[in-house]
């Protein structure tokens, strides 16, 4: 179905990812968001709560991270496309309820402006070093969706990718922008709403007294329904049945781990979405995602001009990782350069896919501004050797 | 004894149809009072005549977070302490609904205090049913914030000397448009406060004490959950309208019973459609008003 015109602010703006990323989220359908100041996101959740009142939905600003990262799991029950927003610290305490919205299979998008960590770290500064916490960071086995624009106009765009996905899946949806991203202002095209595809809800067209909330069919994601409507769901974070009861025993937490883990790693080849330039027969890829990929993209060109059959290959679903794609790749590269603003995260899960068939340079970097682009091509040209 | 036991199997106990009856029996332990605050709120539910299909139930962990997976409603069991942000949302998001928090001291108001004391400040339209048995239950009877001065819990092994919450000063002070508390001895009247808080509109908070004869009385030598009903009847003094800074508890001394709060200020939800009206005139939808048509 198209976007509620409501919604969707058409035209050409100029503005920076946040407010733009703001805009995805409205054309998307998003209707609740609950949040909690932080540095660098606040500026998503102002413009929400501007713009909110004659959309036709509801903000509210909670008393912590806690409470906003549930208070959206409550407005799901009752029918809504919903988000919150964060950066590192805050991302921190809602980890409990990404598991929450793993196990209820709640479809709901999380953002988060990344910038320097450990603990407060560097609030106006950018990284990119919370990409293993959203994929561990609530404890448990799960299998999040995790998206990394690079440009305002990418957290319009993939702002609606990350909730259609969100709601295809009823997974936890994380927006990984970063402060960079975040506060530069470009050109951003917005279509009109009959341009916009959304995916609506997966309503069951089942009765109460048939309908059972966890129940599936071969796509193992589970219809839903909204409390209200008379079916009178349990709905729990405990292990539970396909009736959403409680059962605590190893069957049951088998069965209801393996579908929830499976529901996204049998379908990792649908969810394969980055941009790939010049990395057929290329004897260096670099592999690179957000902000990042900009200043690799630099450094690419600069390479080229010297000669080198470099690569460049772009996550824009960094979560669940291509490694099929990369493994491929691996058949005919010499060498991969992964440049990321931390000190060495998805450059483990490129170890993993090349599995030795061809060297790994990563690109470490502590944060607090991007790359040199510089930097990136020395390691090119290493790699070429 | 002249009546066959067959006859009393004929009689459908009152509160079975507000019971998920094949998730019993439950799991709380024999003299637990959370049981009979079920039964007050199932008989609420009864009396207040509400359509059951717009009623949500939410809790958070422990033994009184187990109280929505019974209740044959919407019922969500979200994570410790946070079952009042999730009941927000769920409020916000279909003001329809008439949503009801049910959980523990310790659930409320330690882990969860936080939210509780917002939920009050904003008044958000939602009824907070607080079981309080002094003590974690579920995890084996440690210290909590409701623990009175000197009763011995397994953190506290030679005695408590942390001070207690007085839970219905602390709902009060916060905004809290009606606060009660009873005892589960007092099932009349808790089952008539739950009652008048599905009623009220606004941030309703009703203490309900309950006995843990397993970690609470056992370890403080009270004797069992009847033991405890004794204290209750014995101890509670009804005194409607007290001053809730009065109605702090102590170990097994008096205790203040009553309707202490009752009032009315625009809840969180009113207040925002009535600036918005006043700021955007006629552009604005009043939000949530068109809810209710299905």
């Amino acid at each position: 179905m198209h976007a509620d015109p409501k919604g969707v602010l058409t035209g050409i703006h100029f503005i920076d990812g946040d407010h733009a990323a703001c805009e995805g989220a409205l054309a998307a359908g998003c209707r609740f968001v609950a949040g909690y100041p932080i540095t660098p996101s606040t500026e998503v959740v102002e413009r929400f709560a501007a713009r909110i009142p004659l959309v036709g939905g509801m903000f509210i600003q909670m008393e912590d991270e806690l409470a906003s990262s549930i208070a959206i799991q409550g407005a799901v029950w009752a029918g809504k496309k919903v988000m919150t927003v964060t950066s590192g610290p805050g991302l921190s305490l809602m980890m409990e309820h990404v598991g929450l919205a793993a196990i209820t299979e709640v479809p709901c998008v999380f953002v988060d402006v990344q910038r320097g960590g450990p603990s407060t770290g560097l609030p106006t500064l950018p990284a990119q070093a919370d990409m293993m916490q959203v994929k561990w960071g609530s404890h448990g086995d799960y299998e999040p969706i995790a998206l990394s624009p690079n440009s305002p106009q990418e957290c319009f765009d993939l702002m609606i990718k990350a909730f259609n996905l969100a709601e295809t899946y009823r997974v936890p949806v994380f927006f990984m922008m970063d402060e960079v991203v975040g506060h530069m202002t470009e050109r951003v095209v917005i279509p009109e709403a009959s341009e916009i595809d959304v995916v609506e809800r997966k309503w069951t067209t089942k009765k109460p007294g048939e309908y059972r909330p966890y129940e599936t069919d071969a796509s193992m994601v589970p219809e839903m329904v909204k409390a209200g409507d008379g079916y009178r769901i349990h709905i729990t974070g405990l292990t539970h049945d396909e009736r959403g009861y409680p059962a605590m025993n190893a069957q049951a937490q088998d069965k209801l781990v393996r579908r929830l883990l499976n529901k996204i790693r049998d379908n990792r080849d649908k969810l394969v979405d980055v941009r790939a330039d010049g990395v057929e027969g290329a004897d260096v890829v670099v592999v690179s995602f957000g902000i990042t990929s900009r200043v690799a993209g630099a450094a690419v060109e600069a390479a080229r001009r010297k000669g080198v059959k470099v690569g460049h290959l772009r996550l824009i679903i960094s979560w669940p990782f291509p490694a099929k794609v990369i493994r491929d790749l691996a058949l005919t590269a010499r060498a991969f350069v992964v440049p990321e603003l931390n000190m060495g995260q998805m450059v483990l899960e490129v170890e993993r896919a090349v599995s030795g068939k061809a060297s790994v340079i990563g690109i470490p970097h502590a944060g607090g501004t991007v790359h040199e682009p510089e930097a990136i091509l020395e390691k090119i040209m290493e790699a070429a050797q | 004894m002249s009546e066959p036991a067959t006859l009393v199997c004929d009689i459908e106990n009152p509160v079975t149809p507000y019971l998920r009856e094949e998730r019993l029996p439950h799991i709380w332990c024999p003299g637990c009072g959370i049981g009979t605050t079920v039964n007050c709120f199932a008989r609420a539910l009864t009396e207040s005549a509400m359509n059951l299909d717009k009623v949500a139930i939410v809790s958070g962990i422990g033994c009184t977070g187990r109280v929505a997976g019974y209740m044959n409603l919407d019922s969500f069991h979200t994570t410790h302490g946070r079952a009042i942000p999730f009941a927000t949302g769920l409020k916000l998001a279909n003001p329809d609904l008439k949503v009801v928090v049910y959980s523990g001291d310790g659930d409320l108001s330690a882990i969860g205090g936080n939210h509780l004391i917002h939920a009050a400040r904003r008044n958000m339209d939602l009824m907070v049913v607080c079981v309080n048995n002094f003590t974690y239950g579920m995890t084996g009877g440690q210290v909590a914030p409701t623990t009175p001065l000197g009763a011995t819990q397994t953190t506290m092994p030679y005695g408590n000397f942390e001070n207690p919450f007085n839970l219905p000063f602390l709902a009060d002070a916060c905004g809290a448009v009606y606060v009660a508390r009873w005892t589960v001895y007092h099932v009349k009247q808790l089952a008539k406060a739950m009652l008048e808080g599905l009623r009220k509109k606004g941030f309703v908070f009703i203490e309900a004490m309950a006995p843990c004869p397993t970690l609470y009385s056992r370890r403080n030598r009270l004797g069992d959950g009847v033991d405890q009903l004794k204290y209750y009847k014995e101890k509670s003094k009804v005194v409607n309208g007290a001053d809730t800074k009065d109605v702090g508890l102590t170990f097994q001394g008096d205790i203040t019973v009553g309707k202490f709060v009752d009032r009315d200020r625009p809840t969180w939800l009113d207040a925002m459609n009535e600036h918005y009206i006043q700021h955007f005139g006629e552009k604005y939808v009043p939000y949530g008003v068109s809810h209710g048509q299905d």
